[in-house]
């Protein structure tokens, strides 16, 4: 499972990338909701795949003696996701306004500001 | 979308979903849901009913600008984290009354902060979802 | 200690913002809550600065959950200056925003979005958990989204898209060193994990994660060679929102290098040569960008770029003179910054254009004016007694006792280009003649009523007074810089008021 796990956070990102260096907006939009998508991941996985182990601690110890599920990583992802929600939105709506002005969905027709004015 | 089989089951759907999302609402302290899921489930509500009737008929049920919600919540949310100040406790220290209300149960500053929250919930998602339905009909006059 | 007046600060803006909400329609009386709540919350940044001078370090656990496991607000000498800095910056541009914002953007908001970027700021200074500064580094960006797309033109949706699409990628990356900097000590409170790094083996794993860090931070401050999203946008937005991010966001980014990488990942040779080589190309490319161009406005970006260059090299010398110089030179670079920018806009409103080649004449227009711009402008340059001329002193000799001489030729050529800069500015827009047949429309700053001239200029002399104090108190603002390069050196200090008793069990 972490295997395979890591794997796709790889794929995640190396997409996300990708996508991000192509000239079209939207891509650009995807590559950074995928990179989001795989950091997320990351901090899922750095909370150990532990299933039915929930943290407390058993009667008598004062520690963990098992593996068990770090709660942390998921309010972390938790907040994360909230927070890129609020991004992307912001984000679709400004390349929508972008494409009222100009018409494409090109980035380099966004590349005028050589004037110097 | 004109389906009526969509159509009549919104209608009913939308009183469910609302009760549906203050169930989540409510349940969100030790299990899980809370504020921003139950405000989420309470928007889509309202985004289903659009989809059927459209989105002019969803803001008529709505009454208010969805973006009044946002500060009402925010202030709830404010309070509730100032509240324990008054008491010498740290800022959004979680306090709660020391009898539990018959009939409506344990009381605490961190049940009306998830209340904030999910009106805050509500009115954001309904904003930004009816400020892209609005420009879409723009592009459609363009 | 339960101490809540650290968070005020942050809380004051917050209900700021949220006042300002409810009259979103009503212009008049969101100006005036704007001011009084950027009043109140410089009142108590002045106030929590005096505290935290008197008393030591301050903490602060929110909800009650103690450190290392629940969320700390730690207000040091380095936090309560930047707070005190932002109160300060806060006031000015809230004030000058007062005549200078139109109408239409604060009916979108503008009041509102501004205090939440002001939350966040003092929210990211005040923190003393790593992913709660992703959370208000997240705000900040999101509210700086809305400022820089407010009520927007072509030019403006230009910049914005490269600055949207730069910033996000920075947080992701950010996100991304926090996951892994968790993965490997399973906390995230900075002063626990500045111990628990510590004590790390494998150091390869220790700095890829602080690399990572570095980058993330290093696309915020705008460093070589991530710089590029800066100069294309920060012109585009009105000049009070230029100025606002002129001086205070780039800012919000050194503070966390240099909390990150002195608290926790303490530089070793590698990052130390790393970081010396980034400041000499980002000193000398933005030396090189700003000559080119013709615009005020763009020369001042590129200057922001040029300048960070200050910073990191002090942060790459990693001696207590050196960090002293470079902290010296946050304080005033935030203040001559955010200035520049106000001093630009008003330019604009009286002659319609930011260009060298349009502008000119204003000594003979404005005389008593363009006195309190050459003492921006000249600060900025660092002419002695001005206030950037005394943190460069330190920083040279910083940098001759290391032996760094590329670093020395780099760090002279960007105080020699900003000086050229200044004068070139000087000759172009206050002693050359009014070019003529070149002037579209009238001089809208003349036919401003007499109040709105008051608001507008207000700030510039306020903030020039600071400046001055900065230049004539140098004594002052010296043994501050020291005192929070002390701290940064030793950081045990930190670590004790945060964890307690926790380290003595």
């Amino acid at each position: 499972m972490e295997l395979l796990l890591v794997i796709l956070i790889g794929v995640l990102y190396a997409a996300g990338i990708y996508l991000m260096f192509r000239r079209s907006m939207v891509r650009l939009l995807l590559g950074l909701i995928l990179l989001g998508n795989g950091a997320n991941l990351l901090i899922f996985l750095m909370g150990d795949i532990a299933k039915g182990k929930p943290p407390i601690i058993k009667a008598g110890a004062s520690v963990f003696t098992d593996v068990y599920a770090d709660p942390v990583p998921q309010s972390l992802i938790l907040t994360a996701i909230v927070i890129s929600f609020g991004l992307q939105s912001f984000a679709i709506i400004l390349l929508k306004r972008i494409y009222l002005l100009t018409g494409s969905d090109d980035l380099d027709t966004l590349n005028t500001h050589d004037k110097d004015i | 979308m004109n389906s009526i089989i969509l159509k009549t089951a919104s209608s009913y759907l939308l009183p469910l979903l609302l009760m549906f999302s203050v169930f989540i609402l409510l349940r969100g302290h030790s299990l899980s849901g809370g504020g921003f899921v139950g405000g989420l489930v309470a928007s889509i509500a309202f985004v289903l009913h659009a989809f059927a009737h459209g989105f002019d008929k969803a803001r008529a049920i709505f009454r208010t600008n969805p973006g009044f919600l946002i500060p009402v919540g925010l202030f709830l949310c404010f309070i509730m984290g100032a509240v324990p100040t008054f008491f010498g406790a740290p800022f959004m220290k979680g306090l709660w009354l020391e009898k539990s209300i018959p009939g409506i149960g344990h009381i605490g500053t961190a049940l009306f902060f998830d209340i904030g929250v999910f009106i805050v919930v509500i009115g954001v998602t309904l904003t930004i979802l009816f400020t892209i339905s609005e420009s879409d009909m723009e592009q459609e006059e363009v | 200690m339960i101490d809540n007046f650290i968070i005020l600060p942050v809380l004051v803006h917050m209900f700021t913002a949220i006042i300002a909400i409810f009259f979103w329609q009503k212009v008049n009386i969101q100006r005036v809550i704007s001011i009084l709540g950027s009043s109140i919350g410089l009142v108590l940044s002045l106030k929590l600065f005096l505290k935290t001078q008197g008393t030591g370090i301050l903490t602060m656990q929110a909800g009650d959950w103690q450190a290392p496991f629940g969320i700390t607000f730690v207000s040091d000498t380095f936090s309560s200056v930047l707070v005190l800095l932002t109160g300060i910056v806060a006031i000015s541009v809230s004030l000058f925003s007062t005549a200078a914002v139109s109408t239409n953007r604060i009916r979108y908001g503008y009041f509102a979005i501004f205090h939440f970027l002001i939350m966040g700021l003092n929210g990211a200074f005040l923190t003393g958990d790593i992913f709660n500064l992703y959370v208000w580094f997240e705000i900040v960006i999101i509210s700086s989204f809305v400022l820089m797309t407010l009520g927007g033109r072509k030019p403006q949706m230009e910049g914005a898209i490269k600055y949207v699409a730069m910033n996000m990628l920075a947080s992701i990356i950010f996100l991304t060193a926090i996951g892994i900097l968790y993965g490997i000590t399973g906390s995230l409170n900075m002063a626990d994990l500045a111990v628990k790094v510590a004590q790390i083996e494998n150091r390869g794993l220790v700095n890829v994660t602080g690399l990572l860090f570095f980058v993330g931070f290093g696309i915020k401050s705008a460093v070589f060679p991530l710089y590029f999203w800066l100069p294309s946008s920060y012109h585009t937005p009105p000049s009070s929102i230029a100025a606002l991010f002129g001086g205070l966001l780039t800012k919000v980014g050194i503070y966390a290098m240099f909390r990150i990488f002195t608290l926790i990942f303490v530089p070793d040779h590698f990052m130390m040569n790393l970081f010396i080589i980034v400041a000499i190309m980002t000193l000398v490319t933005g030396a090189l960008g700003a000559i080119s161009k013709n615009s005020m406005r763009r020369m001042f970006s590129y200057l922001i770029v040029c300048h960070i260059g200050y910073f990191i090299a002090g942060l790459g010398l990693f001696t207590e003179i050196a960090i002293a110089g470079a902290i010296f030179y946050l304080i005033h670079d935030i203040i001559v910054k955010t200035n520049l920018f106000l001093v630009s806009g008003i330019i604009y409103k009286a002659r319609g254009s930011t260009d060298l080649r349009r502008l000119g004449g204003f000594y003979k227009d404005y005389p008593k004016l363009s006195i309190l711009f050459a003492i921006v402008l000249f600060s900025l340059a660092g002419i002695p007694p001005l206030s950037g001329f005394w943190p460069k002193i330190n920083l040279f000799q910083a940098t001759l006792t290391a032996n760094s001489f590329i670093l020395i030729l780099a760090l002279i050529f960007a105080s020699f280009i900003t000086l050229y800069l200044i004068a070139k500015i000087w000759l172009e827009v206050f002693w050359k003649g009014l070019p003529k047949g070149d002037i579209e429309k009238g001089d809208e700053f003349e036919d401003l009523p007499g109040e709105k001239k008051f608001v507008l200029i207000l700030p510039v002399v306020s903030l020039a007074a600071v400046s001055i104090f900065i230049g004539f108190g140098a004594e002052y603002v010296m043994k501050i810089s020291q005192k929070i390069a002390v701290e940064m050196i030793d950081t045990q200090p930190y670590i004790h008021a945060v964890l307690g008793d926790l380290l003595s069990k």
